[in-house]
């Protein structure tokens, strides 16, 4: 299958990147022939291979439900690039 | 005496015990190093204030008779690890200005252990990258030149500023990233020691994340010895990240006997890729024969999915990474690109603040990962992760250790290899693989190039047997007696 301009254009939507229409092009050469390159996956059979969720063997550990950490708002915000009261600011989102 | 920053992190734990020089003294030699070594870009952020203020605090708990592991010792941090209150970029502007509230795991195992921190490496962005070229700060220049020619190399990457340093005498080890070779690729440009630690072995806690099924933090050292005393104040156990593994750390000094007779080393055909270096074919012979001398048994061994672990990787990584970086939205740290609307203002801010390989990534990570690709492409790979994985299995039924190139060339220039990223993603063939596996491996300077650059040996062992991969790399070590240096040494005159 092959990437086109609109099919870029559709993932950096998806994405949320803003890719400007000049480089559309560029971009869905390259992943043409990253994508190409991949695949050469298909010519194995891994037909009842189980795909890999864990790389070492373990069961996910679970933990007492019990609060660890908190009551730090100030630490929360401190990197925000812009906050109110302890709330992150962000553009208006409902009219 | 040697000058301060040319011991190994071992001789100044000695010369520390023997009082012979303090902390202070150690960490101001490799200050003003990192200092005369600006012209390599090989740090982001220096913090010679708080390095001498650790200094400080490491002398007192010395003379209290409290001396840590790394007691004093002075490292650089890879700016990927959150330190507490000092900038943490992940080379990427879309972390401007970000001053993480918190420590690293592995960054606070190692305060704990008395290190000192002399500041944070540069790298590339995201640890996406085999170059270091594409770090927001810049390009990293590798302190080695090819013989008769002054170009500029590259130090390898992700972790190549990390690299950078520790070859040219700045700082005694350094942290470093591997997700399918950041560690082992850089130690082989750079003629360092790099060890990346079972998958578990290590927290991730902290660690801004690349591809979380992949990325683990280790050393990069000058010595094997050196590679053995920081991943052990590194390892452990921690609640914090689920997939750390609850074991105790061994004390992997004490694996460094020397004594390799009868282990069975595997050499596995398929490494043997077309179009091979010579020069890299002549030096994995000569450690096999180093190793074979040594009193071990060389065996072959067959990995018959070693060609499709690189496909699989750049399935795997980048949606693992479109994933974890959609956290750079502009709203509770780092860059905002402001704007009227909120989806404008993220796609703003994330299309200013990510560079091209980034993007790129994000964007085949994105479309792998996308409704109807999700089976054929993502899937797929991980079905034959699981291929390669069980490959690994079935050799280590045979075999103690695995012997290989870490990486297909030697360094080269800036600009080289930079127009395709498929010709620059090949530089990770043969360190991949035991990523995908989650195995422990680490790169030895083993010999020169035809123009006189550092070529390292790759051993990669079973999952949490790091003891018996720094045993046989100690072996391989002692042989290469690797004493090559880089054209700059930042001490000296």
């Amino acid at each position: 299958m092959s990437v086109d301009k609109a099919m870029v254009a559709k993932i950096a939507k998806l994405a949320h990147l803003r890719v400007p229409e000049e480089k559309l092009d560029g971009l869905a050469g390259e992943l043409n022939n990253i994508l190409g390159w991949i695949e050469q996956l298909s010519e194995l059979d891994t037909d009842g291979v189980e795909p890999m969720t864990s790389v070492v063997a373990m069961t996910l550990p679970q933990r007492d439900d019990v609060k660890t950490d908190g009551g730090r708002p100030e630490d929360v915000v401190r990197n925000a690039p812009e906050t109110v009261g302890g709330y992150f600011v962000v553009p208006k989102v409902v009219e | 005496m040697a000058a301060l920053t040319e011991l190994t992190i071992a001789a100044a734990r000695d010369g520390l015990a023997k009082g012979d020089f303090t902390a202070i003294e150690l960490t101001a030699a490799h200050l003003t190093a990192m200092a005369a070594a600006r012209s390599l870009n090989a740090m982001i952020t220096e913090t010679p204030d708080k390095a001498k203020a650790m200094a400080a605090e490491s002398d007192k708990r010395r003379r209290a008779g409290q001396a840590g592991l790394l007691e004093g010792i002075p490292l650089a941090i890879k700016d990927l690890f959150c330190t507490e209150g000092v900038l943490t970029t992940a080379g990427s502007h879309i972390l401007d200005g970000f001053q993480p509230p918190y420590e690293s795991t592995v960054t606070a195992n190692l305060w704990r252990h008395g290190a000192v921190m002399l500041g944070k490496a540069n790298m590339d962005e995201f640890a996406m990258g085999s170059s270091n070229m594409t770090s927001f700060y810049g390009p990293v220049e590798s302190p080695w030149r090819r013989r008769g020619d002054n170009r500029t190399l590259v130090p390898g990457g992700s972790s190549g500023g990390s690299a950078a340093v520790v070859a040219a005498r700045c700082a005694l080890g350094a942290t470093g990233t591997d997700t399918g070779g950041s560690i082992r690729q850089p130690a082989s440009f750079c003629g360092i020691v790099g060890f990346k630690p079972t998958y578990g072995r290590c927290s991730r806690w902290g660690v801004v994340a690349f591809a979380s099924s992949l990325d683990q933090p280790g050393p990069l050292t000058r010595t094997v010895r050196d590679a053995a005393l920081m991943l052990g104040a590194m390892a452990g156990h921690d609640p914090k990240d689920s997939t750390s593994v609850d074991a105790p750390v061994p004390d992997y000094q004490a694996a460094l006997t020397g004594d390799i007779r009868g282990l069975k080393v595997g050499i596995p055909k398929e490494y043997r890729v077309d179009g091979m270096a010579v020069e890299i074919d002549a030096l994995w012979q000569q450690g096999i024969d180093w190793l074979r001398q040594a009193g071990a048994e060389p065996v072959e061994i067959s990995l018959p999915h070693t060609h499709y672990a690189l496909p699989t990787y750049y399935i795997v990584a980048p949606a693992e990474a479109s994933s974890n970086l959609a956290r750079y939205d502009g709203v509770r740290f780092g860059l905002r690109v402001p704007a009227e609307k909120l989806t404008e203002m993220y796609e703003g801010t994330r299309g200013e603040g990510f560079g091209a390989e980034v993007q790129r990534r994000v964007l085949i990570g994105t479309y792998v990962l996308s409704a109807g690709y999700y089976d054929a492409y993502y899937n797929k790979a991980r079905r034959v992760r699981t291929l390669i994985a069980n490959d690994f299995a079935k050799a280590f039924e045979g075999v103690d250790v695995i012997l290989t190139p870490t990486a297909p060339s030697a360094a080269f220039a800036v600009g080289e290899k930079m127009d395709d990223p498929i010709a620059m993603y090949l530089n990770d063939v043969f360190t991949v693989p035991s990523s995908l596996a989650g195995l422990p491996a680490i790169s030895v300077p083993a010999g020169l190039s035809g123009d006189g650059l550092p070529l390292g040996l790759q051993l990669i062992g079973r999952a949490f047997d790091e003891g018996t991969v720094l045993k046989v790399a100690g072996v391989l070590e002692e042989a290469a007696d690797f004493t090559a240096e880089p054209a700059f040494i930042a001490g000296r005159g």
